[in-house]
């Protein structure tokens, strides 16, 4: 077990080295010279220079993806272009926000995907698991985008029941999920995040659960005379660390990608700021968000990984 | 090899007498089963639908797809010819989403092929080599695996610029780790198979073996895996359009649709929503084909 976990550890960090390289590289796929950002229109090829050297891009590249590697360690990710502000607190900040409604979508979604899923594995190839199936389908292929705009159109401009847009009423700096004023601006994001996930997971939750109940104990107790109550009670304890964790793993899926949500809901976190550096073209903010997102999504592989190990004891990984 | 023994389960089951035992060939078996199946059988033609309708485009769009009407701006459904109303310029929506389904297709098929031919390749070449070569290419990989998709996808054409292009770049890069990692596992496995060992042992060469054993075993697999990701590629390059990282405007699509119609949900909500069922129908028929084929196929998940 402790070796397991060690190897685990240990095997994460070349993906982690390899994510900053891939980071580190996205500054050069950006058309044209990286300075041009920085530079007013009118600068000499002397300011050019001198600016080079100020921002290390006259060192080699290996030199200055250490460089770079050893300040973004430290937390210094350079300053926004268009704000001038740190890039990493900017972007901690608005990790913050998106981690609340991906983590309200993820609870949303597995308990509906859970009842779902059960339901449909318990009635296997009947009407019931029919219309479980249906539902996964959907909240797999309904475009989050869109479902938000109808979401809007329909509680916002419709009934007026919710709020459309933005992290709270006017003025409030933070999100609290304790105050009902703050906390019904994270309904209709947190629902339209919730439909994939509650897709997937319904889907997994079927396939496992079905694959215990067909197992030669699961007959045993059926012909013990178990009633079908204490029967999925034992079928859902062997089948749960394996949908945790496709829980988990869809948690972190949402959190890297809640560009799409956050755009249509003005909800500030990781993929707002995400499209908004993109649109101004802010590199060093675009290269710190992405950096963020992608150690945390490896973060939370690594974790999902190893509390799957520590809770099935069936699990003997040598 | 190709030849399976089918039995008619209920024929089986109720059979005091002998059962029904048909020989069907592979192919036969899944068409028998895809024959049988109404729900694969309705969306594979709802796809065909829209793949007619997006290459006879010029000749069944009611009007052109790009020309602006001050005079019709966001016109509602059905007003004056315009079946689907217009959008924010006075352009016949109908027509543009009819349009709009060719970018859609093309963006949605064409990372998937590309995926599947350089992932794959990557993947049975690793798989066969194996040893160092397998540790590069899957270590490669495994860090491009480490990214959530939407953020890959973003990260490649939000630096690159959008543009038709770059969102094709980004997409085929997204795909092709979870194939490539579909192709290494089968090619792995059948690699140490005795049938190999057979092979090699009666002197065929590599790529014999590559081509007739390792190739017919891993084909079926990521034939449904690419399958099931043509519905997410749509979903994607829509979503990247939709953030304005797609196609130029005015070229129809619905990801760009969806978000220049946004500011006009209080004035149409109706029209407003059409893109996005065009989506989301597109993406759900291929969805329920690639279940259906899986199924048919037989392949586990």
């Amino acid at each position: 077990m402790f070796n397991y976990i060690v190897r685990r550890v240990l095997f994460a960090i070349p993906i982690a080295i390899g994510v900053t390289i891939v980071c580190f590289s996205l500054v050069y796929l950006a058309p044209g010279d990286p300075l041009q950002l920085v530079l007013p229109p009118d600068a000499t090829a002397d300011d050019r220079a001198i600016l080079a050297t100020l921002y290390g891009f006259d060192k080699p590249i290996p030199v200055q993806y250490l460089n770079w590697l050893m300040r973004a360690l430290c937390g210094d990710m350079g300053v926004s272009i268009q704000t001038s502000r740190p890039v990493f607190g900017e972007v901690i900040r608005a990790l913050g926000n998106t981690v609340v409604i991906s983590a309200g979508a993820v609870a949303l979604a597995f308990t509906l995907a859970f009842i779902l899923g059960t339901v449909a594995a318990y009635n296997l190839g009947k009407p019931a698991d029919r219309i479980a199936t249906a539902i996964s389908v959907v909240g797999v292929s309904v475009p989050s985008y869109w479902l938000g705009i109808v979401l809007i159109i329909w509680f916002s401009v419709e009934l007026g029941w919710l709020p459309a847009t933005g992290l709270g009423p006017k003025g409030s700096a933070g999100f609290s999920f304790l105050h009902w004023e703050q906390a019904r601006y994270a309904i209709l994001p947190i629902v339209t995040m919730s439909f994939a996930p509650l897709g997937i997971i319904a889907r997994n939750t079927r396939a496992a659960i079905a694959d215990v109940l067909s197992q030669d104990f699961v007959q045993m107790l059926r012909a013990k005379g178990l009633g079908p109550l204490p029967v999925l009670r034992h079928a859902v304890r062997n089948a749960l660390p394996q949908i945790l964790a496709v829980m988990g793993l869809q948690f972190g899926y949402l959190v890297g990608g809640s560009i799409l949500v956050e755009t249509i809901f003005n909800w500030p976190g990781t993929g707002f700021l995400l499209g908004k550096a993109i649109l101004t073209r802010d590199v060093p903010v675009l290269q710190g968000t992405i950096l963020v997102l992608a150690i945390s999504f490896v973060m939370t592989n690594l974790v999902v990984d190893l509390m799957q190990t520590a809770v099935d004891p069936r699990i003997k990984r040598s | 090899m190709t030849d399976v023994i089918s039995t008619d389960a209920p024929a089986l089951r109720h059979g005091l007498s002998a059962p029904d035992i048909k020989v069907r060939s592979y192919l036969q078996t899944v068409t028998h089963r895809l024959r049988h199946d109404p729900v694969t059988l309705f969306f594979l033609a709802v796809i065909l639908i829209i793949a007619l309708a997006a290459i006879c485009a010029p000749w069944i769009a009611p009007f052109d797809p790009n020309k602006t009407g001050t005079l019709y701006r966001l016109k509602p459904i059905g007003f004056r010819g315009f079946i689907l109303g217009t959008d924010e310029l006075g352009r016949d929506m109908l027509s543009r989403l009819i349009y709009g389904a060719r970018t859609s297709l093309v963006m949605g098929l064409t990372p998937v092929v590309l995926a599947t031919v350089i992932g794959g390749t990557l993947g049975v070449t690793a798989g066969f080599h194996g040893g160092r070569v397998n540790m590069c290419i899957m270590r490669i990989v495994d860090v491009f695996y480490a990214f959530p998709s939407v953020l890959l996808a973003v990260a490649i054409s939000g630096t690159m610029g959008g543009g038709i292009q770059n969102g094709l770049i980004a997409l085929t890069l997204v795909f092709i780790p979870p194939l490539c990692r579909i192709a290494e596992t089968t090619t792995t496995q059948v690699r140490s198979l005795d049938f190999v060992e057979a092979a090699r042992a009666s002197g065929a060469s590599s790529a014999s073996i590559i081509i007739h054993h390792v190739l017919a075993n891993a084909a079926a697999p990521l034939f449904i895996y690419a399958s099931s990701l043509i519905s997410v590629a749509i979903l994607l390059a829509a979503g990247l359009s939709f953030l304005g990282l797609g196609v130029e405007p005015p070229t129809a699509d619905w990801g760009m649709m969806l978000s220049n119609l946004r500011q006009a949900i209080y004035v149409q909500p109706l029209v407003c929503a059409l893109p996005g069922v065009a989506i989301f129908i597109t993406s759900l028929s291929f969805n329920l084909v690639s279940d259906g084929l899986r199924q048919a196929m037989d392949v586990r998940a």
